[in-house]
C-alpha cells in the first residue's frame, strides 16, 4: 500500500501539467461546495436567530383559530388570556400580541395591513416597542423599513388607520409613526403596523384579549390551556427550514455539475492513461506486480488527484473562506421583498462536519471514477501490454 | 551439464487462438538451463523466441508441457505466485527499455526494491551499486527522455540487476542500439554474469549478441533447430 501510494505520487507529480489541470478543477469543487454549503448554513443560523430575536422568541402560544396564512381567521382568532398566563405576563416572560386586519391611507392610497398590538414595555423581542409610549395626540405606531419604503412613510408621518371592532363596526383613527426599525424578518415588517396593546384592545373592543403569546424561555414551555395551542421554535421555523432545504437542492445541482466536470476530467485522464501507458502497465507486471495491484495503483493515482486538490484548495480556499466568513456575501439584489428571513449580507458558517463530509464525498467520487476505467487493466494480456499493443 | 538446472522445459507447446483456428508458436521444446549460463534463443522473427522467454518469465503460460523455473511450475502458478516469482527472482531487459518515463534514473532502478520492501538506506546503497556496475552514477537525477538509447538500456540493466536476481531475461536488448553501445552493454552483462553468477537468457537475432553467447539455442518455426554450447 505504501509503495503504491509512493509510486502513484511520483507518477502524478511526474505527469506535470496534466495532473495540475485536473487538480485545479477539482480544487474549485472543494472550495465552491464548502462555500455554498457554508452560505446555506450561515443563512439558516442567521434566519433562525433573527426570527427568534424579532418574532418567535422561545416559542409561542397561538389561539386555536389563528392561521398566519389565512387572514380571515383573525376575526375569530382571539380570546381573553387565561389566568394561568397572568403571572408570566406580569413577569415579562410571556408577551401577548393581538392581531387584526386594517387599512391605512398613506398619501391617499389604500393599503391593507395587519395591525399588531403589543405591550410597549416588553423586552423579549427586538422590536423597539418603547417608542410606542411617546405620542399623546394620535395612536403611536412603529413600522419596519420595508413597510416604510413601500408606503413612503417616515418618522413623524401621520395617516389614517381603519379597522373593524369585535362587533364588525368600522372605525378609524390617526396613527403617528414614532419609529422605523430595520429587520431581516419580513413577517414583522411587510404590511404591518405595531401599536400599543391596550390601544388596540380598546379599539377592537377586546379587553384582556390576544391572538398569540410569545414565550421568553423555551425551557418553561408546556402545553397551552384551553383555546391556546403551543408552537415550539421548531414548529415555527419549519417553513423556513423547508425553504432552505429547497434552496439547498437547487444549489446541490449547481455544485454537482461542477463536481461532475472535475470528475469527468479525472475519468478522461484515467481512460487516456490506460491506453497511453500500456507499456508501463506491462512493465509493472514484469517487475512483479499482479494486474490487480496495477489496477489498485492506477486507482490510487486517480484518487490522489483529490488529495492534491484538497491541499491546493486549502492553500487558496482557506484564506478565501475565512475572508468570506468575516466580510460576508452581500446579495446583489434587494432582499427586503423576498418574503422570508434573509439578510442583505450572508455570513457563511463552516463546520468541521461540512469540511470533512465534503472532502470525503469528493475523494470517494474521485476514487470511483478512477477505479472504473482502471478495471480494464485486469483483463490485459501483459505480453501485449509490454509491447505497447492496443488491446 | 556443469551448472545445477534452474530452468527445466519438457515438451513445451504454445498455441494462440486466431479466430476459430489457432497458431502454434512453440512445439515440443525440451531444454534445461543451469545457474550462471549466458545463453540465448536465436532465430528469425516469428520463430518463437520471445514467446519462450515470456513463458520462462511467467508472463505467459504453456498450452501443454512443463516449464519449471527455480522449482516453480509456470503453468500451475496463480497470478500472485507468478508475480512473486518475477518480483523476487527474475530481471527483465526489453528491446525498448520500458523505463518509467516520469521517474528519475534512481527511481527507475529503485522500483524493484520498493516492491521488495527494502529499507530506504538499503535501497539507496543497492541502487548506487547497480548504477556503479553500469557506469551511470552521475545520471541519478536524469529522467529517461534526457538519456541516450545506450544510457537507457544501461538503466534497464541496472534495474534488472539491482535485486541480484537468479535469472535475467533479455529480449532483443541491443535492437535499438548502435554497435559501440551494443558491445558496451553486452560487456557489462558478461561482467555481471561472471561476478554475480546470474543466469542470462537472451532472445535475439543480432550477430553482436550472438557473438557473446556461450550457449546458442537456434529456433525455427517454433522448434529447436540447434543447441550449441561453447566453452568459456
Amino acid at each position: 500500500m505504501r509503495t503504491a501510494i509512493k509510486l502513484a505520487y511520483r507518477n502524478l507529480i511526474g505527469a506535470g501539467l496534466r495532473t495540475w489541470l485536473n487538480v485545479i478543477v477539482l480544487s474549485f469543487s472543494f472550495v465552491v461546495i464548502i462555500w455554498m454549503k457554508g452560505i446555506l448554513v450561515g443563512w439558516d443560523h442567521q434566519a433562525k436567530n433573527d426570527m427568534i430575536r424579532w418574532e418567535i422568541g422561545g416559542g409561542q402560544y397561538w389561539h386555536k383559530a389563528y392561521d398566519p396564512f389565512d387572514q380571515f381567521t383573525l376575526a375569530e382568532a382571539h380570546a381573553a388570556l387565561p389566568a394561568a398566563f397572568q403571572t408570566e405576563i406580569e413577569n415579562g416572560n410571556l408577551v401577548p400580541v393581538l392581531i387584526a386586519q386594517g387599512t391605512i391611507y398613506p398619501e391617499g392610497r389604500m393599503q391593507s395591513i395587519l395591525i399588531k398590538g403589543i405591550d410597549p414595555g416588553q423586552n423579549l423581542l427586538a422590536l423597539p416597542t418603547q417608542k410606542l409610549d411617546t405620542t399623546p395626540d394620535a395612536i403611536p405606531a412603529i413600522i419596519g423599513e420595508n413597510m416604510a419604503r413601500t408606503n413612503k412613510l417616515k418618522i413623524g408621518d401621520r395617516t389614517t388607520l381603519r379597522w373593524r371592532d369585535a362587533h364588525g363596526t368600522f372605525d378609524a383613527s390617526e396613527i403617528c409613526i414614532t419609529a422605523i426599525f430595520s429587520t431581516n424578518v419580513p413577517t414583522v415588517d411587510v404590511a404591518q403596523v405595531w401599536i400599543p396593546l391596550e390601544n388596540m384592545r380598546s379599539m377592537l373592543l377586546m379587553p384582556g384579549e390576544a391572538t398569540l403569546l410569545t414565550i421568553r424561555n423555551p425551557e418553561t414551555i408546556r402545553s397551552g390551556p384551553g383555546d391556546w395551542k403551543l408552537m415550539t421554535v421548531n414548529d415555527l421555523v419549519a417553513d423556513l427550514e423547508a425553504m432552505i432545504k429547497t434552496k439547498s437542492v437547487g444549489q446541490s445541482i449547481f455544485y454537482t455539475i461542477l463536481l461532475l466536470l472535475a470528475l469527468l476530467a479525472v475519468f478522461d485522464t484515467q481512460v487516456l492513461s490506460i491506453f497511453r501507458r500500456q507499456k508501463e502497465i506491462g512493465t509493472y507486471v514484469a517487475l512483479g506486480y499482479t494486474q490487480r495491484e496495477v489496477v489498485w495503483l492506477f486507482t490510487i493515482e486517480g484518487a490522489m488527484h483529490a488529495v492534491l486538490a484538497a491541499v491546493l484548495a486549502a492553500a487558496y480556499g482557506l484564506p478565501f473562506l475565512i475572508w468570506q466568513a468575516r466580510t460576508g456575501w452581500k446579495l446583489p439584489i434587494e432582499t427586503g421583498d423576498y418574503g422570508f428571513a434573509i439578510a442583505q449580507t450572508l455570513y457563511p458558517v463552516y463546520s468541521a462536519g461540512l469540511v470533512i463530509s465534503t472532502t470525503l464525498i469528493v475523494m470517494l467520487a474521485t476514487a470511483v471514477v478512477s477505479y472504473w476505467p482502471s478495471r480494464r487493466i485486469a483483463k490485459m494480456n501483459p505480453t501485449e501490454a509490454l509491447r505497447g499493443k492496443l488491446q | 551439464m556443469e551448472h545445477p538446472p534452474i530452468i527445466q522445459i519438457e515438451h513445451l507447446t504454445k498455441s494462440f487462438p486466431m479466430g476459430k483456428a489457432s497458431f502454434t508458436a512453440l512445439t515440443g521444446i525440451s531444454l534445461n538451463f543451469g545457474k550462471g549460463e549466458f545463453a540465448g534463443f536465436i532465430g528469425p522473427s516469428g520463430s518463437g523466441k520471445t514467446t519462450l522467454l515470456n513463458i520462462i518469465g511467467s508472463l505467459d503460460v504453456p498450452t501443454s508441457g512443463e516449464v519449471l523455473v527455480l522449482g516453480n511450475s509456470i503453468g500451475g502458478l496463480t497470478a500472485r505466485q507468478a508475480a512473486r516469482l518475477r518480483k523476487e527472482n527474475l530481471g527483465f531487459i526489453f528491446q525498448s527499455y520500458n523505463l518509467l518515463a516520469v521517474h528519475t534514473v534512481f527511481e527507475n532502478v529503485e522500483f524493484p526494491l520498493l516492491l521488495l520492501n527494502y529499507a530506504a538506506s538499503e535501497r539507496r546503497r543497492m541502487v548506487m551499486d547497480a548504477l556503479e556496475w553500469v557506469g551511470l552514477t552521475d545520471k541519478i537525477k536524469s529522467k529517461p527522455p534526457q538519456l541516450s538509447g545506450g544510457e537507457c538500456q544501461r538503466v534497464a540493466i541496472a534495474r534488472a540487476m539491482v535485486k541480484k536476481p537468479s535469472l535475467v531475461l533479455a529480449d532483443e536488448p541491443t535492437a535499438n542500439l548502435d554497435a559501440a553501445n551494443s558491445h558496451n552493454i553486452l560487456q557489462t552483462m558478461v561482467k555481471l554474469n561472471r561476478e554475480l553468477n546470474t543466469t542470462f537468457l537472451f532472445a535475439t537475432h543480432d550477430d553482436k549478441v550472438i557473438g557473446y553467447l556461450r550457449r546458442k539455442v537456434y529456433l525455427l518455426d517454433g522448434k529447436i533447430d540447434k543447441d550449441e554450447v561453447f566453452p568459456n
